[in-house]
């Protein structure tokens, strides 16, 4: 036993305990059965079930694409018809955007993964995050149901008056069904915000706070903010549909222009909704797989907050063909501009990070790698569209396909799959297969270059994105891009594959193979219900390397809960007394 | 952790050490769904505002076919609702189990007299075919002091921002009748009213909503 002294003079009793390996109970043994699983207010829980709902529609949207690129081989007609063409490039976005990328590190990874890297026994509203997960799958239905009433070609922006003239039904069921997902994704950071702020352990004050912890907070902050303003634009769109309130659709009076700033307001901040929690997992990753602490701690954390902020100001960059004032488009190419910097801090801060480290490549580490490569180009060719003169000869070419692609699957999918790989012990208790984990993240990364470097080649030479047809002289890009989606379909089905054969196989995974010092690799794998067998007491930092692994196991003692002297108050270094 | 819910009150969920941080976290999570709620509501300002900049004397033309006397009476019905609420909470802090049954019924008693007056309001707008988009039918005499082309417009988002504002009293009566019947039960106590504090939240928020509403819509000249 030890003392831990806090500067109240408080002494609160510590004493080690070191994870089993091979524990009997679980969160897997404790609640058993499908009902269990379905009404279930356990984190974790909601968390797999959000990442198997995730991973289906990646796996939709993602046939999708690869139906999209198929068609794309020939320069006319390969095989669907132009109307569906345009269904389903709508479909793929729409479902990507809203279904996969939004709820994906969050929902699943964030869900799982925030109160035990907290020290707390849940999210501080269970019953909500439940329901979150239920109000998905409404939307989802919803959208299905638009889907099967022949499907909308308004592209996933849903602009006015395209979303307002064509068939308002099947549009009215998608808009109703994106409304109802915003309130999933508000519930989940409403949740995380205030778990952050009222349940910590004893000991995790803001600066031993995980920088995942930081940027699902950032994350947090800006669904609070942003979610909401799509919610009524959403809502303006449906009742124009149903009713013809006259707000956005030109025909009626309105304003589209109205409507694109409505909505990027909202769905600008959602990009950095869908990356700053990638940035989270990048920065977990990096340090377990370099043994180093953090380089730039406060920069990593703070820049985050400051992506949260500038983030709201740029939204004009989207519109800067729309008809915006000359001053307004400077000022948001400007503020555009500006955005980059926090994020450049970001990566600076990993590379210094990786300096000197003793770097292990397993597979999450690779796709830490991938990441910053593939993020890093994103970001440039980002800073290339926010400057004025160039965005007027890029605009809607398949130069800000390839952009959005860079950044959203090359940032956010990359690091999703960094963190599954790297939680994947953790939550499932399987260890997934080494050589298969590097052969796929050799194979995506191939693929992914394949398919989206051409397309910054035929953007920058005037191939329109969303065009059914082209001329001959893009064939060879378009094939090259095409292959490369077949490159990245087998890569993904050969993760598919080593992950349930990992869930299927006997071999337990230790409790912390990684050795990582993070607070969340301190419970058993899979993790007890209430994740931790003592109210975890923090004293070290999340990246403490240098420091001797034991010090970071350290339970609460039973009969003083910590909570109310040390909760707020630093707790003292260890007193060593009879060790 | 059986060693915490030994000590736990009943009211107290199993992941929260203590009732403090239950009451807390409760509050916090009010604080930031009103921090939604505002941003929901910010969207209807700024079309408000845009539409109002772009064609001023349709907003002071229109403003005049709503009911300056019955909107006035309405405000000051959800004020004091507000007051009935804060009272509830003060009697729950109290223990007067008498006195937040009868807070919480005479708020609920304003709250339907607000919407009855609503409905009455846009019953009679109705009548005169002002109705929101392609139901926009107004009979000439209407017609001829609202010769803005653009009128319909005003009315849209008149009925839209009162009409989610009215949802948003009917989920609060709701809350209330549910606070009510628990209040009956003898759930809460001046240990356990969090319930009510973060329903009273929500209640001031609607009932400020409504205080900018009022002016935007009805006294613009």
């Amino acid at each position: 036993m030890e003392a831990v002294k806090t500067s109240e003079k408080t002494t609160l009793q510590v004493k080690r305990f070191k994870p089993s390996e091979n524990p009997t109970t679980n969160f897997f043994t404790e609640e058993r059965g499908l009902k269990a699983w379905l009404t279930t207010v356990d984190h974790k829980k909601i968390g797999l079930m959000y990442l198997g709902a995730v991973a289906f529609f990646f796996a939709l949207a993602g046939f999708l694409a690869i139906a999209l690129r198929t068609e794309l081989w020939t320069p006319a007609k390969t095989f669907i018809e132009a109307d569906t063409y345009n269904k389903l490039f709508t479909l793929h976005g729409a479902m990507m955007v809203f279904f996969v990328l939004v709820p994906s590190i969050p929902a699943a990874l964030g869900n799982f993964i925030l109160p035990m890297q907290l020290g707390a026994k849940d999210v501080a509203f269970p019953r909500l995050n439940l329901a979150s997960f239920y109000i998905y799958l409404i939307g989802a239905v919803f959208t299905f149901i638009a889907l099967f009433m022949g499907g909308f070609d308004t592209g996933w922006t849903f602009y006015t008056p395209y979303s307002s003239d064509g068939d308002s039904a099947t549009v009215i069921w998608v808009t109703l069904g994106v409304f109802i997902l915003g309130f999933s994704s508000i519930l989940t950071s409403t949740n995380f915000m205030t778990t952050i702020h009222k349940l910590r352990a004893p000991g995790i004050t803001w600066d031993k706070l995980p920088l995942n912890i930081w940027a699902l907070y950032a994350t947090s902050i800006i669904q609070i903010l942003a979610t909401p303003v799509l919610a009524i634009t959403i809502l303006l769109l449906s009742l124009e549909n149903i009713m013809d309130i006259g707000i956005f659709d030109p025909a009626k009076g309105g304003d589209p222009v109205l409507y694109q700033h409505f909505f990027w307001f909202y769905s600008h901040p959602a990009v950095y909704i869908m990356i700053v929690p990638g940035f989270g997992i990048i920065s977990e990753v990096i340090t377990t797989f370099s043994k180093k602490t953090i380089f730039g701690y406060w920069a990593i954390a703070l820049s985050s907050l400051a992506i949260a902020f500038i983030g709201f100001l740029v939204w004009g960059h989207h519109m800067f063909t729309s008809g915006q004032s000359p001053v307004a488009t400077t000022i948001f190419s400007f503020l555009t501009f500006l955005v980059g910097i926090p994020t450049g801090i970001k990566i600076f801060n990993w590379v210094a990070t990786l300096y000197k480290g003793s770097i292990d490549m397993k597979t999450p580490m690779l796709y830490v790698f991938i990441f910053l490569f593939l993020f890093s180009i994103g970001g440039f060719t980002g800073i290339m569209l926010g400057a004025l003169s160039v965005n007027i000869h890029l605009h809607d070419t398949y130069y800000v396909v390839a952009h959005f692609h860079y950044v959203m699957m090359g940032g956010t999918l990359m690091a999703l799959l960094a963190g599954l790989h790297y939680w994947w012990p953790k939550m499932t208790g399987k260890m997934y297969n080494e050589t298969l984990g590097k052969v796929a993240a050799t194979l995506i990364f191939i693929g992914f270059n394949m398919t989206f470097l051409p397309q910054f080649v035929m953007g920058a030479q005037g191939m329109p994105r969303r065009y059914y047809n082209y001329i001959d002289q893009f064939t060879p890009f378009h094939q090259t891009s095409t292959v490369g989606s077949y490159v990245l379909g087998v890569a993904f089905l050969i993760i598919l594959y080593y992950l349930v054969k990992s869930l299927m196989s006997d071999e337990k995974a230790p409790a912390n193979p990684w050795e990582s010092r993070g607070l969340e690799w301190q419970s058993t794998s899979p993790p007890d219900l209430h994740n931790f067998d003592h109210t975890p007491v923090v004293i070290n930092k999340p990246y403490d390397y240098h420091r001797p692994m034991e010090e970071f196991q350290l339970g609460l003692a039973v009969e003083h809960n910590g909570h109310g002297e040390a909760h707020d108050v630093d707790v003292k270094e260890t007193e060593q007394e009879n060790s | 952790m059986a060693n915490h819910s030994a000590t736990h009150p009943a009211h107290v969920q199993h992941h929260f050490v203590d009732s403090d941080q239950q009451f807390e976290s409760a509050k916090m999570g009010m604080w930031v769904f009103l921090v939604n709620e505002i941003l929901f509501f910010g969207g209807l300002f700024t079309a408000y505002i845009v539409f109002r900049a772009w064609y001023p004397d349709l907003f002071t033309q229109a403003a005049q076919e709503l009911n300056k006397l019955w909107g006035g009476v309405n405000t000051i019905v959800l004020i004091g609702s507000s007051l009935t609420v804060a009272m509830a909470i003060r009697s729950a802090q109290k223990n007067q189990k008498r006195g937040l049954e009868l807070n919480l019924l005479f708020t609920i008693i304003l709250a339907c007299v607000f919407l009855v007056i609503k409905y009455f309001e846009y019953e009679h707008k109705l009548h005169l075919g002002i109705a929101p988009g392609s139901f926009w039918n107004p009979t000439p005499e209407i017609l001829a002091e609202l010769s803005h082309p653009k009128a319909n417009i005003f009315f849209s988002i008149y009925y839209v921002m009162t009409g989610i504002h009215g949802l948003h009293v009917l989920v609060g009566i709701g809350l209330m009748i549910w606070l009510y019947i628990r209040a009956r039960k003898g759930h809460f106590s001046s240990e356990y009213y969090t319930p009510v504090e973060i329903t009273g939240l929500y209640w001031h928020l609607v009932d400020l909503i409504w205080i900018f509403l009022f002016p935007l819509l009805y006294l613009i000249e």
